[in-house]
């Protein structure tokens, strides 16, 4: 497959599509950029497909070429790794509605030939998941042997299973939920009403100012990266502690309003990192996609009915100290999964890391998905 | 093939039909599931509370659930297993009798093992000695101890008659060795019972 043009680092390609929107719109044409690890066999049949969270990218285990930094999950990726590149042809594609390649509001709209900005249609998970499923088409994967994925990128494997349950062997959702809670839709309406409170933003039309409406994205990153951590996390990693003041003084408060606390300057940070390598109207399709997320929406509310007959095996992981996406809420996918018959495991690990915990290297968590993806080439 | 297992697992393993449908719960780390995957061609699924014999049992290709057999078993369907299995786990539940409630819903067929608390032993531990005894089927101190309902073979059939559950089969063992059904209530340190719904 080395020689063959769809596979490998840094794909791009357009495609016509189209992709049929849940808001009854049709998106043509749709950019897709991936990574593709490893070879498709003869059969077809040993494609995993990563998906990546709000902010993520498909760099899962190569150098991202705007920050310059390895892959996200290289603890789960690689030759020799629980995702086995030497076994496994692993596919990681950016997100429909994103910024790093893939048709977002960034993206051009053919009809104007200027950017869609707010004009690009408002998406959902299953749009993402659809979109997907026509790259796939175009590499020739019918079948995966596992849709893998932490947080949204749980989302969209569960909606990949819901979806196309024919065509998905096996799911790991990690750290994931069936369902956006009013308190995920609130912390995320903050960060949406921070960007738009941003001057700068002038209602999406940015691309090709001076300036983007950073502010706001920074601030709209700062609010969701709490949510990100525990409580004991960020105890343990910064108290109250204080700042070392630029006069060279330590641990004082300046009595101003300047980061005197280490949280303050580490979530500043976190907030200015992040405008360099995201687009603002991005992140409100995304947490708008994310807000309506509810698998058991089209079911009468009954999420059982999603994986009615599924065959698809499913791996659930949660983490102790997640207060995004707690384990109550992984819980209730398994109820569903067992009230449908389907193969399930599910185990709640122990982290100090919250949310964000599915993204360190958790040996725990490695040995499950190694374990669950061994148990699917057994059969 | 059921040499390594725990002798009541044995016992159930090898009245399991082949190429049946069952649900361990308290299934530890699997030991049972993967005995009755690899040689009977069993699809089996699994319920642990403990996260570190869940996370072995995954990693060893199980499909095992955390969760707690009093809470999650709510969430699987009438009959939709031709076993449930429940094995040295009932003496641990909050409501015994829902489990055992559950078990017969969702299972066409049940598996239950308990040990004795009317075993020789115990009786004699707990008149001469005047203490909650510990042996080696119960080792635990009476503050630590997960067994918070601990249950007699007379107990669990008279339970069952009460309750019109059909017993189709009993097995009593001590010291891991097969007794007889006479005076077991005094004899055997552990019970294996297959049920039914009556």
């Amino acid at each position: 497959m080395s020689d063959d043009e769809r596979f490998g680092l840094k794909k791009g390609v357009r495609l016509m599509g189209p992709v049929k929107l849940d808001s009854g719109a049709e998106l043509v044409p749709v950019d897709f950029a991936y990574e593709t690890y490893g070879d498709l066999n003869a059969q077809r049949d040993n494609a995993i497909l990563i998906c990546h969270a709000l902010t993520g990218d498909q760099y899962v285990a190569s150098d991202h070429p705007v920050t310059g930094k390895p892959g996200w999950w290289l603890t789960m990726v690689g030759p020799g790794k629980p995702i086995d590149t030497d076994r496994y042809c692993v596919v990681c594609i950016n997100v429909l509605g994103s910024c790093l390649g893939s048709s977002g509001p960034a993206s051009i709209d053919p009809s104007t030939g200027a950017p869609y900005a707010m004009n690009f249609p408002v998406i959902t998970v299953a749009d993402m998941v659809r979109a997907q499923a026509i790259l796939l088409d175009h590499l020739g994967i019918d079948i995966l042997a596992s849709v893998i994925g932490g947080s949204m990128g749980g989302m969209q494997a569960l909606s990949w299973a819901a979806l196309f349950p024919d065509r998905v062997k096996s799911a790991v959702v990690i750290a994931a939920t069936a369902r956006h809670s009013a308190q995920n839709i609130a912390f995320h309406e903050v960060g949406r009403q921070a960007i738009m409170a941003d001057p700068h933003w002038q209602g999406g039309n940015y691309y090709g100012q001076d300036d983007a409406p950073a502010k706001g994205l920074s601030v709209a990153r700062m609010a969701a990266h709490i949510t990100y951590m525990s409580e004991e996390g960020l105890t343990e990693k910064f108290g109250r502690n204080l700042q070392d003041r630029p006069d060279g003084t330590r641990g004082a408060k300046s009595f101003g309003f300047d980061a005197d606390f280490q949280v303050e300057s580490y979530l500043r940070h976190q907030g200015s990192t992040f405008v360099d390598r995201f687009d603002a109207n991005s992140y409100l399709y995304i947490t708008r996609a994310m807000d309506y997320f509810d698998l058991a929406d089209p079911h009468d509310g009954v999420l059982a009915k999603a994986f009615a007959g599924i065959q698809t095996r499913f791996c659930l992981i949660s983490f102790d100290s997640d207060w995004l996406y707690p384990t109550a809420e992984s819980r209730r996918i398994v109820h569903a999964l067992n009230a449908a018959g389907a193969a399930a495991s599910f185990v709640e690990l122990s982290s100090p890391f919250g949310h964000d915990a599915f993204l360190m290297d958790t040996p725990e968590m490695n040995r499950i998905v190694d374990g669950f993806l061994s148990a699917g080439r057994a059969t | 093939m059921t040499t390594k297992l725990r002798p009541d697992l044995a016992i159930i393993a090898n009245n399991v039909r082949a190429g049946s449908r069952l649900l361990d719960v308290g299934c530890g780390d699997g030991a049972l599931m993967a005995a009755l995957r690899d040689f009977k061609d069993c699809d089996a699924r699994g319920l642990e509370i403990d996260a570190d014999n869940v996370s072995a049992a995954v990693a060893r290709g199980l499909s095992v659930v955390q969760g707690d057999a009093d809470v999650d078993l709510a969430a699987y369907p009438d009959n939709s297993f031709d076993y449930a299995i429940l094995s040295q786990t009932l003496q641990t539940t909050r409501r015994p009798d829902l489990v055992l409630d559950h078990l017969l819903r969702i299972g066409e067929e049940a598996f239950v093992s308990f040990p004795n608390f009317a075993q020789w032993r115990i009786r004699i531990s707990h008149m001469f000695g005047g203490r909650m005894p510990v042996t080696k089927q119960l080792p635990h101190k009476w503050y630590d101890t997960p067994n918070i309902h601990h249950v007699t073979i007379d107990d669990f059939r008279s339970h069952l008659k009460e309750r019109g559950v059909v017993i189709q089969g009993a097995w009593f063992l001590s010291g891991g060795r097969p007794r007889r059904a006479q005076i077991a209530n005094l004899r055997a340190a552990h019970a294996v019972f297959k049920l039914k719904k009556g």
